[in-house]
């Protein structure tokens, strides 16, 4: 009976590991540290340090041996060992000491040391995807034609990666004082990232809709962590509700756009869009605005911005720096991906409607930002506005626009990140010390903490010599280039209102004065893991604003590109 | 009168807007996230009926995902209902007004 069934074999996508790595470590890293925390509750202290200084030396090796997968030849490998390979093996006996030291001064937890790690082998796996795949081989396509590996995509990752490690370090005193103690928010975090690195590389956009899913489910969760607080519970709920109304539009859009092009995938769909003229394109143009609508949410662009000072004030101040860098990153890079890449061949009909939204975000997050009291609702409206910005860099649908919502992601991540740690140092206990009263005269208090804040809101405001400014130099060099000059009018002009607003915090840090609780108080403790984040925050957004070629010519190169099934 | 794909999509369009407007109009957390499935499976008559209509079995697939997340939302959704109905029984969305600017 059964010899007579045709059985035809069922044809396997095929799967390209190297791509993948960057993502099966941070969703491997997720799974691990679950699984060893409901086995090893707690570790006796001893133990738990060692394993803590260990993982430093871990993150290099597994980084190297992943990253070796991820298409670099091993030197260990290798027949002959020249010079080269001497230095290099020196250079790793180095590197591993250094993390080693790195993370035993720093005092961390367990799951900080191993989430770092985790972060670190990522970042490092993305590195070697550049160096060896990316600038070597060009673009290629990881499952089947499901996930396509890009510069674009191997820089978002680097930039997820980047973001996981330094929020990581934020989170590890933050949990300690807030008592909120457990592995779950680690997980998350490496979870939401993943997400976000499944986002940037989407070729399709039923993958795209799953790595959004898959990066805000874990951040509603996140955002509502903070158990002893209601607000951070309503941030949760809050953010949940329009979370998933804002994906259920953008999952219209995508059976609107599947209906009118007949293929979920973008390879496809770009290919039917550059070769047939639609003669009813309605369905088509239906299918741009709903999805238009739901990525807008992500990115809080306005009109669909109104979770964001709830959420950002509700929210841990940890998890707020990971929403405004890593998730409002990964929300332009599917802006990107699916508006630039695939509906080019569309751009009149999306283009002023980015036009207006950019216009409205500008407007709208730097003059409501300037009345707020409180500095993470301050902040909250300062990144719609800066959202505004990479707008502008999506509008000119260009290479120079694509070039400059990379280098805006990059700088931006570093800035938000700085920014919310000193927050969450100086918030205190209870995570509510946010208000510009409480910021007054903490140049007195903590100087340094003052100095590095000034510096990231001065860098916010667009100030010579720092990341923020080369980046607002980029957005508004693309607008102009793409002929939308009123639209670079307005980012400037808004550039300017919204220096009140960080002007305003830090005319309270250096000119306000303590109040008498505030004097009478300890002084604000400062975890190293903080400064750790604080202060490479601080060198990339100065380093990088002073020289910025590097990080320029990265984003130059960090092309999306659609390549077609071979 | 025959059905063509176009009744399917306004059925989907209907379904849509209902939830869509219930999640507006409505404060019930619980009924806020029964219109937003009614906006998810708005999605699914749509992904059926196009798949459908294009003779391609990609839109029945596009369910099975969108079914799948649906569920995961619920789970995550319900579980922040409790939590906060611990604190704050019998809780409306307009009572959760803490965070006001």
């Amino acid at each position: 009976m059964f010899a007579q069934v045709d059985f035809t074999p069922v044809a396997s996508p095929h799967v390209e590991w190297a791509g993948l790595m960057p993502l099966v470590i941070l969703g491997g890293g997720a799974v691990l540290l679950v699984m060893f925390r409901s086995v090893v509750k707690h570790l006796p202290s001893e133990y738990e340090s060692w394993v803590t200084t260990a993982m430093g030396p871990v993150a290099v090796v597994a980084a190297y041996v992943l990253g070796g997968i991820a298409g670099h030849d091993l030197p260990l490998s290798g027949v002959r060992a020249d010079a080269g390979d001497v230095l290099f093996y020196v250079g790793f006996v180095v590197v591993l000491a250094v993390a080693a030291f790195v993370v035993w001064s720093l005092d961390i937890g367990l799951d900080t040391a191993f989430t770092f790690g985790v972060s670190f082998a990522a970042l490092v796996s993305a590195w070697m995807l550049w160096i060896d795949r990316i600038t070597v081989d060009g673009a290629f396509n990881s499952i089947g034609d499901q996930l396509g590996v890009d510069g674009f995509a191997v820089v978002f990752t680097g930039i997820m990666a980047i973001a996981v490690g330094l929020t990581a370090l934020l989170l590890d005193d933050y949990i300690d004082r807030e008592g909120i103690g457990g592995v779950e928010m680690y997980v998350l975090l490496m979870l939401s990232a993943a997400g976000g690195v499944v986002m940037a590389s989407a070729n399709g956009l039923i993958v795209l809709f799953l790595g959004l899913e898959t990066l805000s489910i874990a951040v509603y969760v996140l955002a509502a962590m903070h158990s002893k607080r209601l607000e951070s519970q309503e941030a949760g709920l809050k953010y949940f509700v329009l979370g998933a109304f804002s994906s259920a539009f953008l999952l219209y859009g995508i059976a609107f756009v599947y209906g009118a092009t007949g293929s979920t995938n973008l390879i496809a769909i770009r290919s039917f869009l550059d070769s047939n003229t639609l003669t009813d394109d309605a369905l088509l143009l239906a299918g741009f605005a709903l999805m238009l609508v739901g990525l807008g949410f992500k990115v809080a662009a306005v009109p669909f911005h109104s979770w964001t000072p709830d959420v950002y004030q509700g929210a841990p101040t940890p998890v707020v720096a990971w929403m405004a860098s890593a998730v409002k990153a990964a929300g332009f890079a599917a802006l990107v991906r699916v508006f630039v890449v695939t509906f080019g061949s569309y751009r009149l009909d999306w283009q002023p409607a980015v036009y207006v939204l950019a216009i409205l975000t500008l407007v709208t997050g730097s003059v409501l930002a300037v009345v707020q009291r409180d500095a993470k609702r301050m902040l909250a409206y300062s990144s719609i506005s800066h959202a505004g910005f990479i707008l502008v860099g999506v509008q000119a649908a260009s290479a120079r626009g694509t070039a400059a919502v990379v280098f805006y992601a990059a700088a931006y991540t570093f800035l938000v990140i700085g920014s919310f740690a000193v927050l969450t140092v100086v918030s205190g206990k209870g995570d509510r010390a946010t208000t510009l009263d409480d910021l007054d005269g903490l140049a007195e208090r903590r100087p340094a903490l003052a100095l590095a804040f000034t510096i990231f809101l001065l860098a916010q405001a667009g100030v010579p010599l720092t990341t923020g400014f080369v980046a607002k130099i980029e957005v508004i060099g693309a607008a102009v280039e793409a002929r939308s000059y009123w639209l670079a009018i307005v980012a400037m002009l808004t550039a300017v209102i919204s220096s009140f607003l960080y002007l305003r915090i830090v005319l309270a840090m250096y000119v306000g004065k303590s109040s008498e609780e505030a004097l009478a108080a300890p002084r604000t403790r400062i975890p190293t893991a903080a400064v750790l984040v604080i202060g490479i925050a601080f060198l990339v957004t100065v380093g990088f604003g002073i020289i910025p070629d590097p990080i320029d010519q990265l984003a130059r190169d960090a092309v999306p590109q659609l390549v077609a099934a071979g | 009168m025959e059905l063509t794909t176009n009744w399917y999509l306004v059925l989907s369009i209907l379904v849509f807007s209902i939830g869509a407007v219930g999640l507006m109009v409505r404060r019930n957390p619980l009924v806020m996230f029964m219109s937003v499935e009614l906006m998810l499976n708005s999605v699914n008559i749509a992904f059926v009926s196009f798949g459908t209509s294009l003779n391609d079995v990609g839109g029945q697939m596009a369910v099975f995902f969108v079914l799948v997340v649906a569920a995961v939302e619920v789970v995550v959704g319900l579980a922040l209902i409790v939590a906060i109905n611990r604190r704050h029984p019998d809780a409306t969305a307009d009572d959760l007004s803490a965070l006001r600017g």
